[in-house]
C-alpha cells in the first residue's frame, strides 16, 4: 500500500500534498468530497434539500440522522450513483457522476447486502479491489496503456500484455491483495468462503477489498448492522488505524455512540443539514433533538 | 421522428410487403455468411472424423458414422455443457435463474417469426437466426423495463415471457396448419433437427459466449457479487447487465435445438446449483458446473427424448451434489483460525497475533 501519512483526525489542506505522498491524495481537486447545495428527490418531495458538505483529505466524518433522513441518498449522490436535481457533487474535484478513477474509492455496504450465498472466498472478494487496475485500459505496475504495451511488445511475447487482455492479476496485484488481507488481519481466512464468516469478519474482508484498490476515500454505509458488539469494536479500531494512515473516512452510521467515540466530525442530517462540526460540539449541541424530533440525548462515556 | 427515419421505416414496410425487394439483402448476407459457414463446415468435418474414431473404439451405436446428426447433436450438447453453466453461474448468483425461461419463450417467438417469414415471403432464413435476434432484443427489453420502471427483475421477465409466447402463438395461428406441425421440435427439442447449418450457428454462438465471458469475467463477477461497489469502482454496471442478458439469449437459442423451449432454462441453473453445493471458491464453481453439465449431457443425450433425459440426469447429479455438500460440511468443520491483528504499518511483516 502507499504511505501518505497525515495526522489522525486532522483536516489537511489538500492544496499542499503531504510530503512523500505516493498515491493517496496526490491528484484531483481541493477536496475529497465537495457537495454543494444539492437537492434530490425520488418524487416531487426532496429527500435531501440544499445540502452542502465538504470533506478534506484525511478526515473521519460521520453522517448521522434518523431513519429516512436521506443519509444513504446523500452517500449515493456523493459517490455519483445518483444525479442531483440541483447543485453539484464532486469527488476529488471532478463531477461525481463522471468520476472515472474508481480505484480511489472504497465502498463498504451493510453486512446484510453483501455476500449472498455465492461460493466465493475472501481472497476472491479482496481481489475485486484490483479489477479497476487491470483489464483493457491499463497494464503493468505503472498503468501503461495496453495500446502502448502492444506497440512495445508483439502480442504473445509479453506476459503483461496477455495479463491485461485476459484480465489476469499481475504479481504486484496479488501482492496488494495479500497486503490488504494482512492489514485487516484476515490472512488466515483468505481461502474461506465469505458466507461462512461472522459479520465482523466479512466487513473486514470488504475493508480489505477497498485497501487492495489503494483507495484514498473509504465510504461506509452502516457497516456494523448485524455485527456483534465485540467485532464492532475491532472494526472501529481498524477504521481509526486506517484513518491514521491517511485514508479519508466517510461513515454513514446509525450508532450514535460509536460515532461520538470515533469520528472527528459529525454531519447530522434530516433532509437538510442540522449540524456540521467537530464531534465534541455535536455532543453539546441541540442538533440531535432537532434532527430526530424527540428529546434525544446521547449517553456516552465509560469506554 | 425525422422525415428520413419515417422514410426508412416506410421503405422497410414496403420491403416486408414485396419479397422481391429483399433479394439483394439475401445476397449481401450470403456473401458474408458463406465463407464463415465454409470454415465451420470444415470444423464439422473434423468433428465427424473424431466421432468416427470414438465409434471405432467404443462401438457406441449412436455414434455410428451413418448417424451424422448424432455426431452434430453430441457437439452441440458438449458446447451447451460449457456455455450454459458459464453464463448460468452469473445468473443464478444474481437471482436471475428464471431469465433463461423468459428468453426461451421469446426465442420461441423468434422461431415463429422465422417460420412466418419463410412461409410468407420465402426468405430462406434459419429460424434459429431469427430466434437469436428476437431473444437478444427481448433480453434488452428485460433490462430496459427494469431500468426505466424500477420494477423487480421478475416482473420484467414475466412481461417479456408472456409477450414472447403470445407473439409466437399468434404468428403460428396466422399460418395455421403446416407451420404448427414443425413447432413441436422447437418446443421439446429434437436431435434430428441439428442440421449442419444449425450446428454452425451454435459454434458461432459458442465462440462469442465463451470469448466474451473470458474477457469480461472479472467485471461480471464484481457486478454479480456487489453491484453498488462495482459501480463505485467505475464499472459500467448497466452495460455489463446488458451483456449478461444478451449472452443468455445466445445460450438459450443454442441450447433450444436439443433441449427445447420448455427445458432449456434447466441447463443454465441445475449444474450451477449443484456446483454451488460442493465448491469452495467462485472459480472452482465455474469449473465444477461445467463438469456437471457435461456429465449430464453425456448421460442424457442417448435417451429417447434427449432434452428430458439430460435435465433428469442433471437433476440426479444435483441431488448427489447436495448430499456431497452436506457430507463435506459435516466432515469439513475445520478448526477456526485466529484472527490476525490489525496491521496498518505497511512495512511490517505479517501480523498473526490474536485480537
Amino acid at each position: 500500500m502507499s504511505s501518505s501519512e497525515t495526522d489522525s483526525g486532522t483536516a489537511v489542506d489538500t492544496n499542499e500534498q503531504p510530503p512523500g505522498a505516493t498515491g493517496r491524495g496526490e491528484r484531483g481537486g481541493d477536496h475529497v468530497v465537495d457537495v454543494d447545495d444539492v437537492t434530490f428527490g425520488y418524487t416531487a418531495t426532496p429527500v435531501v434539500e440544499d445540502v452542502s458538505l465538504t470533506v478534506e483529505s484525511g478526515e473521519y466524518v460521520a453522517v448521522v440522522g434518523p431513519n429516512g433522513s436521506g443519509k444513504s441518498t446523500l452517500m449515493q449522490l456523493l459517490l455519483g450513483l445518483l444525479r442531483p436535481d440541483s447543485g453539484t457533487a464532486r469527488l476529488f474535484g471532478e463531477r461525481a457522476n463522471r468520476f472515472d478513477d474508481g480505484e480511489r474509492i472504497g465502498y463498504v455496504a451493510q453486512n446484510a447486502d453483501a455476500g449472498k450465498e455465492m461460493p466465493i472466498t475472501v481472497r476472491e472478494v479482496v481481489k475485486m479491489g484490483r479489477f479497476a487496475h487491470i483489464g483493457f485500459g491499463r497494464i503493468g505496475d505503472d498503468d501503461q496503456s495496453l495500446v502502448d504495451a502492444l506497440r512495445d511488445a508483439p502480442l504473445g511475447t509479453s506476459r503483461d500484455v496477455l495479463d491485461a487482455v485476459f484480465g489476469r492479476l499481475s504479481a504486484s496485484d496479488w501482492a496488494a491483495v495479500d497486503d490488504a488481507l494482512e492489514t485487516v488481519g484476515m490472512s488466515a481466512f483468505a481461502d474461506r468462503r465469505i458466507t461462512k464468516l461472522s459479520g465482523g469478519q466479512r466487513q473486514r474482508a470488504f475493508i480489505a477489498r477497498a485497501l487492495a484498490s489503494e483507495a484514498d476515500l473509504l465510504v461506509l454505509d452502516e457497516p456494523t448492522v448485524g455485527v456483534d458488539a465485540e467485532s464492532v469494536d475491532a472494526f472501529y479500531d481498524l477504521l481509526a488505524a486506517l484513518n491514521d494512515e491517511g485514508i479519508t473516512v466517510v461513515l454513514i452510521e446509525h450508532d450514535l455512540g460509536a460515532v461520538v467515540e470515533h469520528a472527528d466530525r459529525v454531519v447530522c442530517l434530516n433532509r437538510e443539514v442540522y449540524f456540521d462540526g467537530p464531534t465534541d460540539e455535536f455532543v453539546e449541541s441541540d442538533a440531535l433533538a432537532r434532527a430526530f424530533g424527540t428529546e434525544a440525548r446521547l449517553l456516552t462515556g465509560g469506554s | 421522428m425525422s422525415a428520413d427515419v419515417l422514410a426508412a421505416f416506410a421503405g422497410s414496410l414496403l420491403a416486408a410487403l414485396d419479397p422481391s425487394l429483399l433479394l439483394p439483402l439475401q445476397g449481401v448476407v450470403g456473401t458474408v455468411a458463406d465463407p464463415i459457414f465454409g470454415a465451420l463446415t470444415w470444423v464439422l468435418e473434423q468433428w465427424y472424423w473424431l466421432m468416427d474414431w470414438v465409434y471405432y473404439f467404443t462401438r457406441l451405436e449412436m455414434l455410428n458414422p451413418r448417424y451424422r446428426f448424432m455426431h452434430r447433436a453430441v457437439l452441440v450438447g458438449l458446447c451447451i455443457g460449457v456455455m450454459a453453466p458459464l453464463i448460468g453461474t452469473f445468473l443464478v448468483h444474481r437471482q436471475l435463474a428464471l431469465i433463461g425461461d423468459a428468453l426461451a419463450h421469446t426465442a420461441f417467438a423468434g422461431v415463429a417469426v422465422g417460420l412466418f417469414l419463410n412461409a410468407v415471403i420465402d426468405l430462406g432464413v434459419s429460424p434459429y437466426l431469427t430466434a437469436v435476434v428476437v431473444a437478444m432484443i427481448a433480453a434488452l427489453f428485460i433490462e430496459l423495463i427494469s431500468e426505466v420502471t424500477d420494477a423487480y427483475n421478475d416482473v420484467s421477465m414475466a412481461i417479456v415471457l408472456s409477450t414472447g409466447f403470445a407473439l409466437g402463438t399468434t404468428l403460428i395461428s396466422l399460418n395455421a396448419g403446416g407451420l404448427a406441425v414443425g413447432v413441436n421440435q422447437f418446443l421439446f427439442g429434437n436431435l434430428a433437427t441439428v442440421s449442419p447449418r444449425s450446428a454452425a450457428i451454435l459454434l458461432v454462438l459458442f465462440a462469442v459466449v465463451v470469448g466474451t465471458v473470458t474477457l469480461t469475467r472479472n467485471q461480471l463477477l464484481y457486478v454479480t457479487f456487489d453491484e453498488t461497489a462495482a459501480a463505485v469502482s467505475g464499472i459500467p454496471v448497466n452495460w455489463y447487465n446488458r451483456i449478461t442478458v444478451m449472452l443468455t439469449a445466445m445460450v438459450v437459442v443454442g441450447a433450444m435445438q436439443i433441449m427445447g423451449v420448455i427445458l432449456v432454462a434447466a441447463m443454465l441453473v441445475v449444474p450451477v446449483a449443484g456446483a454451488t453445493q460442493v465448491s469452495r471458491s467462485f472459480s472452482e464453481s465455474l469449473v465444477v458446473s461445467v463438469v456437471l453439465a457435461e456429465l449430464a449431457v453425456l448421460l442424457g443425450i442417448g435417451g429417447a427424448s434427449a432434452g428430458g433425459f439430460i435435465v433428469l440426469a442433471a437433476v440426479g447429479i444435483y441431488v448427489c451434489a447436495v448430499a456431497l455438500g452436506k457430507l463435506q460440511s459435516i466432515r469439513g468443520d475445520q478448526v477456526t483460525p485466529d484472527m490476525g491483528s490489525i496491521d496498518t504499518d505497511t512495512d511490517a511483516s505479517a501480523g498473526a497475533g490474536d485480537d
